[in-house]
């Protein structure tokens, strides 16, 4: 083992003479450069002759202090001269961190930047329904260019391998709002009316909604991932150079399967959640199944069912729609996709929402109460 | 056989994926100070035999030793001590993209050296920057902003970052223009030869291979099958190696280095 780098300080008729010893490496250096940094006063003559080992480290403390108190370095090897050699040559000054601007015009700009973001993202989001719808019509009127296995696919990704989910999901949430209907409700001695409050809400409102935030999580997160993966690829540039419309390709058929299957996911779910809710109330209140149904269909009015029906296909679109858009949108890198993914599910998710609250008011205004 | 002068030293390595065997019965050995190029045609395992150098892939068999130390089944703590004697360029740079490029090279030496000068650590950044040839406002810029080639410079100052004795490089000169790629060569081997570094580069590239390296292995047949300089590789009768260094470009590569050799001979006369 080499001995860790030191210096001896000698004053001579022509000056004041450091000299280093040791090695002069990065693992060696301890606090030799704070040190050497104090001399005082500076010294003029650097000897490097009893330096036993040297790297760019050593070589780059040895030339800053040569440099800094405008000092010669005497006594080093080929080797050793070469070394500083070329770490002088490579002396110039370099920034660790970009600038950073003061922190309230950065708010300022931030804020600036997300409003203007998001007013383009709607921009957007609207031209690429534009460019979709045309797409569709371009398809009603050349079918043959309808790409059969490709939606037969995505219905598979999109619905059937998401009943297992949303049918677990649904199931606890019937029984959830069950119970705790049951439990507000027999404070007034109307536990009957569970009922009412299990076969209303979930063909109203939550079966769909419910339904919408789980495939916007599965599926619409899987949109934007692999067309984002694709752009990267450049798969998307290669489809349009062999004349392969990617609207066509990519898009009709996720955004077909989720609204054609939005419905049915959303009407499954809904049923399931009455099941559940059912179970519930043969449990905890002893209500049998005939009468449970006998009241369901005695109380749910059938305009409950088509509010959800109508609504569904909206959500579907508004869902594969933010998937495919935010998909096509990456570009650059791969953390782009991730970042395109995150938005794509969270605008998804606030404008099914949003939507859904305008339907409520609609509907309960054209007297579907 | 864990001489002084053999940096590394692989014996009867074998990998496998699956049903796929890559490396079966392969030995290679580097020698202290030299530039070892590895040649072989694309799925021949380069990258994979230089993975299970540093221990990113564990072999199904075989030794492998690095300064003398065998690095097979070490435990994590005890293999940093080796790890801080070599660094690395992955083909893209690996470069973290959440930190400039500045703050990526100053990575390994806050890891092993933690009471540091932040003063001394920017310096240091800022030389290894310059000496990897990159231009003085690339030290804070992050790697999406930069080029190609800027990038694996970049990778290489941070592969230079600890000052280490061994660099391991995946071809280095791949997707860079022939200019990026010769300032590359040059740069490597000004490092080489004034680091005193030992270098396993990985490449497709033949001009890299006459202008840089020392020693060239070839790659085929799931082992090593020729290890030496071009003109001892050029008189083995092995078809890929011939095909390799008498094809159209190797050709062409070849007559460019040796019109660069004579041309500084008679330069230096």
């Amino acid at each position: 083992m080499t001995a860790s780098a030191d210096f001896t300080v000698e004053d001579k008729p022509e000056g004041r003479v450091v000299r280093v010893t040791g090695a002069l490496t990065l693992a060696q250096l301890r606090d030799l450069p704070s040190r050497l940094d104090a001399v005082d006063p500076p010294p003029s003559v650097i000897d490097i002759s009893g330096i036993e080992r040297l790297d760019t480290v050593g070589a780059w403390i040895i030339h800053r202090a040569a440099r800094d108190h405008n000092a010669t370095v005497e006594g080093g090897d080929e080797d050793a001269e070469r070394l500083i050699e070329h770490v002088s040559a490579a002396d110039q000054p370099v920034k660790v961190r970009p600038d950073t601007r003061p922190p309230f015009l950065r708010v300022l700009g931030e804020i600036g930047d997300a409003t203007a973001g998001s007013l383009r993202t709607m921009v957007g989001l609207l031209g690429f329904f534009g460019a979709l719808m045309i797409s569709v019509w371009d398809l009603i009127r050349h079918p043959r260019r309808f790409r059969g296995n490709a939606v037969v696919r995505q219905f598979e990704v999109v619905g059937v391998e998401a009943l297992g989910i949303i049918g677990l999901m649904s199931f606890l949430i019937g029984i959830v709002i069950a119970q705790q209907g049951a439990v507000q409700l027999r404070q007034f001695g109307a536990e009957v009316f569970t009922v009412n409050l299990i076969g209303r809400i979930t063909l109203r409102e939550l079966g769909v909604l419910m339904t919408a935030i789980m495939v916007a999580g599965r599926s619409g997160s899987a949109f934007a991932a692999q067309i984002g993966s694709m752009r990267l690829a450049e798969e998307v540039d290669a489809m349009r150079t062999i004349g392969v419309s990617p609207m066509e390709a990519l898009v009709i058929p996720r955004v077909l399967a989720a609204v054609v299957l939005m419905p049915l996911l959303g009407f499954y779910s809904s049923l399931i959640a009455i099941i559940g809710g059912g179970i519930f109330c043969w449990i905890d209140l002893d209500l049998p199944p005939v009468t449970f149904v006998q009241r369901i269909r005695e109380v749910v009015p059938i305009t409950d069912l088509w509010v959800g029906l109508l609504k569904a296909p909206v959500f579907g679109l508004i869902i594969a729609m933010s998937g495919c858009f935010q998909g096509m949108q990456v570009k650059g890198n791969a953390e782009e996709v991730g970042l395109r993914t995150t938005s794509a599910v969270v605008q998804a998710i606030f404008l099914v929402i949003v939507l859904d609250a305008f339907f409520a008011v609609f509907f309960s205004s054209i007297g579907w109460i | 056989m864990s001489d002084l002068d053999t940096v590394i030293c692989v014996k009867g390595l074998r990998n496998s994926f699956g049903d796929a065997v890559v490396h079966d019965g392969l030995d290679l050995s580097v020698r202290r100070g030299e530039i070892l190029g590895v040649v072989g045609g694309s799925g021949t395992g380069k990258s994979v035999l230089m993975r299970s150098i540093i221990g990113l892939q564990t072999p199904d068999e075989g030794e492998v030793e690095v300064f003398g130390q065998s690095m097979i089944g070490r435990e994590d703590t005890e293999a940093k001590n080796i790890r801080r004697r070599w660094g690395v360029l992955f083909q893209n740079g690996a470069l973290f993209s959440t930190l400039t490029v500045a703050e990526n090279v100053q990575v390994p030496i806050r890891e092993y050296y933690h009471r540091m000068d932040e003063q001394l650590l920017n310096e240091i950044a800022a030389y290894k920057v310059a000496m990897t040839g990159l231009p003085a406002d690339a030290g804070p810029k992050y790697p999406s902003e930069l080029s190609g080639g800027m990038r694996k410079r970049a990778g290489l100052a941070r592969a230079l970052a600890l000052d280490p004795e061994l660099l391991f490089l995946d071809e280095p000169t791949a997707g860079l223009d022939p200019i990026g790629a010769a300032n590359f060569d040059e740069l490597t081997r000004g490092l080489q030869e004034t680091l005193g570094l030992t270098v396993f580069l990985i490449t497709h590239d033949l001009d890299t291979l006459h202008a840089i390296c020392d020693r060239v292995a070839v790659l085929a047949d799931r082992r090593v099958i020729a290890v030496g300089t071009i003109p001892e590789l050029l008189a083995l009768d092995h078809p890929w190696i011939q095909e390799y260094f008498n094809g159209p470009r190797g050709r062409v590569a070849a007559d460019a280095a040796h019109r660069q050799a004579s041309g500084e001979a008679a330069a230096g006369a």
